[in-house]
């Protein structure tokens, strides 16, 4: 014991050296790249990035050019619908409007039905939060001790399927397209599937598991702006119907904004339809019941045809252009004096 | 000091009110007795923690800082469902994450705070106990006990010295632990118990000590010993103080007065300051705006909420019913303001604290590594003792120097003499020109001589030849030498002497007279043997007229074998050239010449002389001597002046000029550190003689390392011994400078500006450059805080500043001074005690480790070996710490808000509801996983310039001393920069996703995709910029910057997997997300749209920048092929004795009074050297053999004790 003791010091004091290791690492040595700004590569950049902006902006513009939209106010249209409905006690009479509409141009190829929503907070915090997935994926939850307060439960406790306030405010109106072909009128054949994300209706929305979808949902009740329950919402397909219900599930991806517009319908392109919608007049049946003139909101009713870049907003075009005409600018400005230098700087070593 | 008058009866009252000791009783041998008092055992205890207080503890310390009771609060606030619009994890992860590795940190510091305890604590002593010798642990020494010491052994605790293997109790010790001071030091017991010589006696020992409660005075102690009905004072000269060594005594017992705790040493080792870098405050300055910011926002946010509640969301309240409880807008906006302060208080990003502290540590790692910083001499690397304070070394702006073992190595060389007017020591080639340094030739062969110090070189073989050939001033000025000293020799085996002296410049003298074959063999008190030439001779030492500060020159009186009676006399040419018999007047011409061309070559001088006395007149003297020393009072005073008398009219033999070495690569780090633009403060406490022109030797060091050129216009020296000479030289001294740059004729008028509001600025303005010396007396006066402003103006206006002979507290109170009146950035250097002070009160304090004692080394934050890595740490490492720590910082801040503001942006487009832009657990990443290593790389590896062109270009350090990378100005660039990407990233999705639809026609405009756009668009601009930002991509940059991207996709994709979500689908809602928004073409135009547009503008103005106002560091990096090598100016200055005498370094003597005392008295002889002076009237080789023979037999004992 006392040996070890007394080695100890000495032991420590002829160690091979408390010399730092000569790694690389430990030096500061490592091998690095060390990019600099020069101007070569500065210019080169900004010309490559404004010529890349440039034809990406020409391009989205040619493709916004081409797509065909209509837009149309209907809760300005029908102001008699929005009159009716600004009164909650009227929710149950019915309120049919028609509007026509003349499509000077044809609309090929995919034409898409929307319903657009101004001045609709989907956005809200509250509002947004308040749902239940869980029980959206079919599964048995206590929706009291989920956030889907207001809408949680009735009085007397029954649970509201679905819950939560984004359910509940589910947009109802129905809008059938007729199409004016030599004075007879001709229902325009919409899809009313497909129209949803692939996860969405195969991972995120699932009916809970029973012999048949009203038993399902026994025990709950529907949200209370709902005109029938949620396992009627699509009689005529078993596919369609429950939570995994298009338009249910289009509506509960809350939008980002206030305004925005969501899929309605598709155009099923059949019959005189195959090349899409020929020009011509048409007519939207609308049957009125969402109401909006209340928070000051406003309904719109969209046709569209598509894009590789989606629909008919120009903004990322036009950004894309004034992003590569300044990058371009900037090159040029720079690149000018650059070039002077050089030639001056040639033409001295020259002389 | 309290000495207790008499000795109380009763049992006493130790402890006063509130539990202080007011005295402190020991009895020896007994333990009971003294275990009433409670007294703090040997045991020591540095460590905070054990392992069941360690997580109470450490959370408590924790959550002391205000950050972490921050995000606590933050925390609480998530709880409380009305405002949470976060879940918890995203605050809690992260404050668990730092709280995790804050305490690993403190963890790993206790253990080995532990370890080391454990070690100290186990340390083995013989205790006596029971009156037997036992061998114990340190820690179960107690108050009370005797314990015994052995050769080189640490003192265990505080000793009272009760008797030891010397004659008269007598032991030395070393210090260096303690106050720093290498050279050794001779305690005494109490003569009645210096008698206690053997085990039985000391077990029978029970005398009580009382004394002063424990203090940290080192030098002071108060007791009385109560032993046998009588009583005996007690003085620090009878105490062995805890982490003393015990040196040149075999053994010595003494009584545990103080334990543990108590020792003066662990008394003295207090808690360091605690020190912040500017940095730091900053930080936190600008995370209080920040706050005042986030409250800004918050109530900004709030009223909105309120109105759009009011206007719009009451109209919506049919889809979405205000919370209960919430019955107006304005309560809602009430909410909200603290909902808005969870969501935003990212802006205050709580990794910043531990992440400047990794990158810190990181720095600090480095300079532990640094292989450059390797002294393998003394083979001590560099070590950052404060991981906290690196990035502050790359902002010093002044540097203060101690001298002694700093800037020199205090050894003292001798390098060339005068003797009779012919003055030896230039190094010379065949042809006699004087050879520049670095071509040397052979130095001198002393093989002739057996007992030659082998490690002593000379290079001018003339003085030798004038040995050999016999010439007699040559034989009498080394005869003196080696005989008028105070130093003891030491013989361990035949021929191997060793010196012991008391400064190292007598060492030197003495070496030097040994190797030119006058070898100081021994000595007894009555007698000094010399081997001269080859012959022993033993001279009779009749008297040692001992140096002290006003004399400033010692002689002995010593009667050769021929029975001639001689006296020999060194010290102070000032001194000593007025005492000399007039008939000296041509040689002391000659002589001074010679002295002033040693001064100006910065070496320090002495002048020899002597005297022959007749014996009738010795004999007189020394008897009025004997009775003057015996008489009782003003001894001293009648000392003098017999002293002065007989040291008259005496006849010179030369001088001796001994070099002060420098340490190695001073002057060049001076002359690189002066580039940077460091202004170096030498402060040195050199102990000089009161009232002489001291200044010399420091202007001398001054100029031999480069701080002093003959480039300057002026050097003033300020030695007023009176506030009004000082006040007076200060004021000619700015006058000159003014006048100077007058002449320089740039036009301005300084009269006019200089009222003393803008004096400092003018005098910066001053064109020249000017170097200040000042003594520590007139300091005294400069210090007063009526003209401290003046002199710190005018010192700081002058290039270089030396300042003499100041005390450790006037060291310290010139920091201070500078500290107080320039915000600059304070570095000190030291390596002695005396530089505690100072290192503690610098900015940095930075000790030269392996030499001198440690104390320096435990008060500093940086320690090394040498001065020149002090370049390396500056110029390299504080350097780099500085730009990577803001580099570090701006980005931190800019990415953070970035992030942070588009929630701002979208509170105007969702009600002012509080919704976040991201996923909550983007949110909860984003800081700690998804942009935290890259810059992490980025504040540790970074580099602008190679270490070589920083040394190459001091020019490089500047920025850092004016704080150009970091500071508001920057501050709020970086925000604005945050801010404009947050704007960019919100609103081009935005106008982006109005109206958006898929290319399926199916939504894209939901909350969800657009969460993911913009959180992965951020992610990639902050990772584009975080590569911009890096200068320097090893590997690790890149592993961690494409590693990150990676690993946000990665975690993103998992994140909204089905199988997560099937899991928790409460938890995951964004499932699907990021495989259909991110499969979107326009989701990708928009991203890359987002990046082109947040960098473009930085590349561009960075890139303009670069093109119209070039950094030095851009230039160096763009000349890096283009090396342009600075030829390194060789310029070996030789100064005449400009100035004239007054420059001339007075004394070499730096020893202390009284070991001539000590010798004449034999006290400090062992017995066997004791023995010898019987011997000593016989000639010959006899007493050789008798010396072998008693150190054989002497040793002996030693070896067996060993074994």
């Amino acid at each position: 014991m006392k040996n070890k003791k007394s080695s100890a010091p000495q032991e420590a004091e002829t160690r091979p050296s408390r010399c730092p290791d000569n790694s690389a690492f430990k030096q500061q040595k490592l091998p690095a790249w060390k990019p600099q700004l020069t101007a070569a590569s500065v210019l080169s950049t900004f010309f490559l990035t404004g010529a890349f902006c440039l034809s990406v902006g020409v391009s989205l513009i040619v493709a916004a050019k081409s797509v065909r939209e209509i837009q149309v106010d209907y809760s300005d249209k029908c102001s008699h619908c929005s009159k009716l409905r600004e009164n909650s006690s009227n929710w149950n009479s019915e309120c049919l409007c028609s509007i026509n509409i003349t499509l000077a141009e044809d609309m090929l190829g995919d034409v898409f039905m929307y319903y657009g929503l101004q001045n609709f907070y989907q956005n809200h915090r509250r509002y947004a939060l308040s749902r239940s997935d869980e029980q959206l994926l079919g599964r048995n939850v206590d929706v009291q001790n989920s956030y889907c307060a207001p809408f949680a439960t009735y009085q007397n406790g029954t649970p509201m399927a679905p819950c939560g306030a984004i359910a509940n405010s589910m947009f109802n109106d129905t809008i059938d397209l007729f199409y004016n072909f030599n004075s007879s009128v001709i229902q325009v054949p919409l899809l009313k599937t497909g129209n949803s994300w692939w996860t969405d209706k195969n991972v995120k929305f699932r009916n809970p598991e029973s012999h048949n979808l009203s038993a399902a949902f026994a025990g709950t009740a529907r949200p209370p702006y709902w005109h029938k329950a949620v396992y009627l919402l699509d009689e005529e397909d078993e596919k369609n119907n429950g939570y995994i219900n298009d338009d249910f599930i289009i509506w509960m991806r809350v939008s980002a904004f206030a305004t925005f517009r969501n899929l309605y319908r598709r155009i099923s392109r059949k019959g005189q339809f195959t090349d899409g919608l020929p020009a011509g007049n048409y007519t939207f049946h609308i049957s009125y019941n969402f109401p909006v003139s209340k928070f000051k909101g406003k309904k719109y009713v969209i046709l569209s045809t598509m894009v590789w870049s989606g629909g008919s907003n120009p903004f990322l075009g036009i950004a894309y252009l004034v992003c590569g005409a300044a990058a371009t600018l900037t090159d040029a400005l720079k690149l000018f004096p650059e070039c002077r230098n050089n030639a001056e700087e040639l033409r001295s070593r020259i002389a | 000091m309290t000495v207790p008058r008499e000795m109380p009866e009763k049992w006493p009252r130790v402890r006063g009110p509130g539990g202080a000791e007011e005295e402190r009783r020991v009895r020896a041998n007994a333990r009971e007795y003294n275990e009433k008092f409670q007294y703090a055992s040997n045991c020591i205890k540095t460590s905070k923690y054990n392992i069941v207080t360690f997580l109470p503890v450490n959370l408590f310390e924790q959550f002391q800082e205000v950050a972490n009771t921050y995000f606590l609060f933050l925390l609480i606030l998530q709880l409380i469902p009305q405002i949470s619009s976060l879940s918890w994890f995203t605050t809690i992860v992260p404050l668990v994450l730092v709280l995790t590795i804050t305490a690993v940190k403190d963890a790993t510091d206790d253990y080995f705070r532990h370890k080391s305890d454990n070690q100290v604590n186990n340390r083995q002593s013989q205790v006596l106990i029971g009156g037997v010798l036992r061998q114990e642990q340190w820690m179960n020494v107690r108050v009370g006990d005797i314990i015994k010491l052995e050769n080189n052994q640490f003192v265990a605790a505080d000793l009272l010295l009760l008797c030891s293997s010397e004659p008269h109790g007598l032991c030395y010790v070393e210090t260096a632990e303690l106050d720093g001071e290498t050279n050794m030091k001779v305690r005494q017991a109490t003569p009645v118990t210096s008698e206690l010589a053997d085990i039985s006696t000391l077990a029978r020992f029970d005398g009580e000590v009382i004394c002063e409660p424990p203090n940290n005075k080192l030098d002071k102690f108060g007791g009385t010993l109560y032993w046998k009905e009588n009583k005996f004072p007690l003085s620090n000269q009878n105490m062995l103080l805890r982490g003393c060594v015990l040196r040149n005594t075999e053994w010595c017992f003494g009584l545990v007065v103080f334990a543990g705790p108590d020792t003066k040493l662990m008394q003295n080792s207090g808690r360091t300051k605690f020190k912040r870098t500017s940095i730091d405050r900053l930080m936190n300055t600008l995370v209080l705006w920040i706050f005042g910011f986030l409250v800004c926002m918050g109530v900004i946010l709030a009223i909105g909420n309120a109105i759009w509640e009011h206007e719009v969301g009451v109209c919506f309240q049919i889809y979405l019913p205000w919370d209960e409880g919430v019955h107006s807008a304005v309560f809602s906006g009430f909410l909200s303001f603290w909902s808005y302060i969870i969501i935003l208080n990212t802006v205050v990003p709580i990794s910043l604290y531990v992440s400047v502290e990794v990158i810190r540590l990181g720095h600090s790692y480095f300079i532990n590594w640094d292989k450059k910083m390797y002294c393998a001499k003394r083979r001590t690397p560099a070590e950052a003792r404060t991981t906290t304070l690196n990035e502050e070394l790359g902002q010093v702006e002044y540097i203060f120097s101690d001298k002694t073992g700093t800037l020199t190595q205090n050894i003292m060389v001798f390098s060339k003499c005068s003797v009779n007017g012919h003055s030896y020591g230039d190094v010379q080639d065949v042809l006699g020109h004087n050879v520049e340094l670095g071509e040397r030739p052979e130095p001198v062969d002393f093989s002739f001589n057996p007992l030659a110090d082998p490690g002593f070189q000379f290079w001018d073989p003339s003085l030798l030849e004038a040995v050999q050939l016999g010439d007699p001033h040559v034989h009498e000025f080394f005869r003196l030498l080696s005989l008028c000293h105070t130093v003891m020799s030491e013989e361990k085996s035949e021929g191997e002497l060793y010196y012991k002296a008391q400064s190292p410049d007598e060492g030197a003298l003495v070496t030097a007279a040994r190797n030119f074959g006058f070898v100081f063999r021994s000595r007894t008190p009555k007698t000094i043997t010399v081997h001269e030439l080859g012959r022993a001779i033993t001279y009779q030492l009749l008297a040692i007229l001992d140096f002290n500060n006003i004399r400033k020159r010692m002689s002995v009186i010593v009667r050769s074998p021929e029975g001639k009676i001689r006296l020999y006399c060194k010290g102070a040419d000032t001194i000593l050239l007025e005492r000399l018999h007039p008939s000296n007047q041509d040689l002391t011409n000659v002589t001074t010449d010679h002295l002033n061309e040693y001064a100006g070559e910065g070496l320090r001088t002495l002048v020899l002389a002597c005297k022959d006395l007749e014996e009738s007149y010795y004999e007189d003297w020394a008897e009025r001597l004997r009775r003057a020393s015996g008489a009782p009072e003003a001894r001293e005073d009648r000392l003098a002046r017999l002293y002065d008398e007989v040291e008259r009219d005496m006849t010179l033999l030369g001088a001796t000029a001994i070099e002060d070495k420098l340490q190695q690569g001073v002057p060049e780090t001076i002359a690189i550190l002066t580039l940077a633009n460091i202004k170096i403060w030498v402060l040195t406490g050199d102990k000089q003689a009161p009232g002489s022109p001291c200044a010399e030797t420091a202007v001398n060091i001054g100029y031999s390392c480069k701080m002093l050129t003959d480039d300057m216009t002026e050097v003033f020296v300020v030695t007023g011994h009176t506030v009004l000479e000082v006040r007076e030289e200060l004021r000619k001294a700015r006058e000159k400078m003014m006048d100077g740059s007058r002449s320089m004729g740039n036009g301005f008028s300084y009269q006019e500006k200089l009222s003393s509001s803008k004096l400092t600025s003018v005098l910066e303005a001053i064109a020249g450059e000017y170097a200040l010396v000042i003594n520590g007396h007139s300091l005294a006066h400069a210090l007063e805080a009526d003209m401290e402003v003046e002199f710190l103006e005018t010192a700081c206006a002058c290039k270089a500043v030396i300042c003499c002979r100041v005390t450790p507290l006037q060291k310290a109170q010139v920091v201070e001074l500078v500290k107080k009146y320039k915000k600059a950035v304070t570095l000190a250097i030291g390596d002695g005690a005396n530089d505690v002070s100072m290192i503690k009160t610098a900015h940095i304090g930075v000790g030269i480790s392996g030499q001198e004692g440690i104390q320096a080394v435990l008060a500093s934050d940086y320690s090394f070996s040498q001065f020149k890595f002090l370049q390396r740490l500056l110029l390299v490492h504080g350097r780099w710490s500085y730009l990577r720590m803001c580099k570090f910082l701006c980005y931190f801040f800019y990415k953070n808000f970035a992030f942070t503001m588009v929630h701002f942006w979208f509170g105007f487009f969702c009600g002012f509801s509080a919704q976040t832009v991201y996923d909550q657990y983007f949110i909860t990443l984003y800081n700690i996983v998804y942009t935290s290593l890259p810059v992490l790389a980025m504040g540790v590896f970074d580099q602008d310039v190679p270490e070589q062109r920083s040394m190459e270009y001091p020019k490089l350090y500047e920025p850092g001393q004016l704080n150009l990378l970091f500071n508001k100005r920057e501050f709020f660039i970086c925000i604005a920069q945050g801010i404009y990407t947050s704007v960019l990233m919100f609103f081009i999705p935005y106008g982006v996703f109005a109206d958006a639809t898929r290319d399926d026609g199916a939504q894209l405009a939901d909350y969800q995709s657009f969460a993911v756009t913009v959180a992965t668009s951020l992610v990639i601009v902050v990772s584009v910029q975080i590569g911009l930002d890096t200068g320097f991509w090893t590997a690790i940059n890149h592993f961690f910057i494409w590693g990150s991207l990676a690993a946000y996709f990665a975690i993103l994709f998992a994140m909204h997997s089905d199988g997560l979500f099937q899991m928790f689908p409460n938890q995951f809602r964004f499932v699907g997300n990021a495989q259909n928004t991110l499969a979107q073409p326009t989701v990708w135009l928009t991203i890359a749209l987002t990046t082109v547009v947040c960098i473009m503008p930085v590349v561009a103005f960075r890139f303009l920048k670069l093109d119209l106002k070039p950094e030095l560091s851009d230039t160096v990096r763009y000349t890096q092929l283009v090396r342009k090598k600075q030829k390194p100016q060789h310029r070996c200055a030789r100064r005449g004795g400009c100035g004239g005498g007054s420059r001339r370094s007075g004394y070499a003597f730096s020893h202390q009074e009284g070991f001539g005392e000590l010798i004449m008295s034999g006290k400090n002889m062992r017995l066997s050297s004791l023995a010898l002076s019987g011997f000593t009237a016989r000639p010959g080789a006899a007493w050789i053999e008798t010396l072998r023979r008693k150190k054989g037999g002497e040793s002996s004992p030693d070896t067996a004790a060993k074994g």
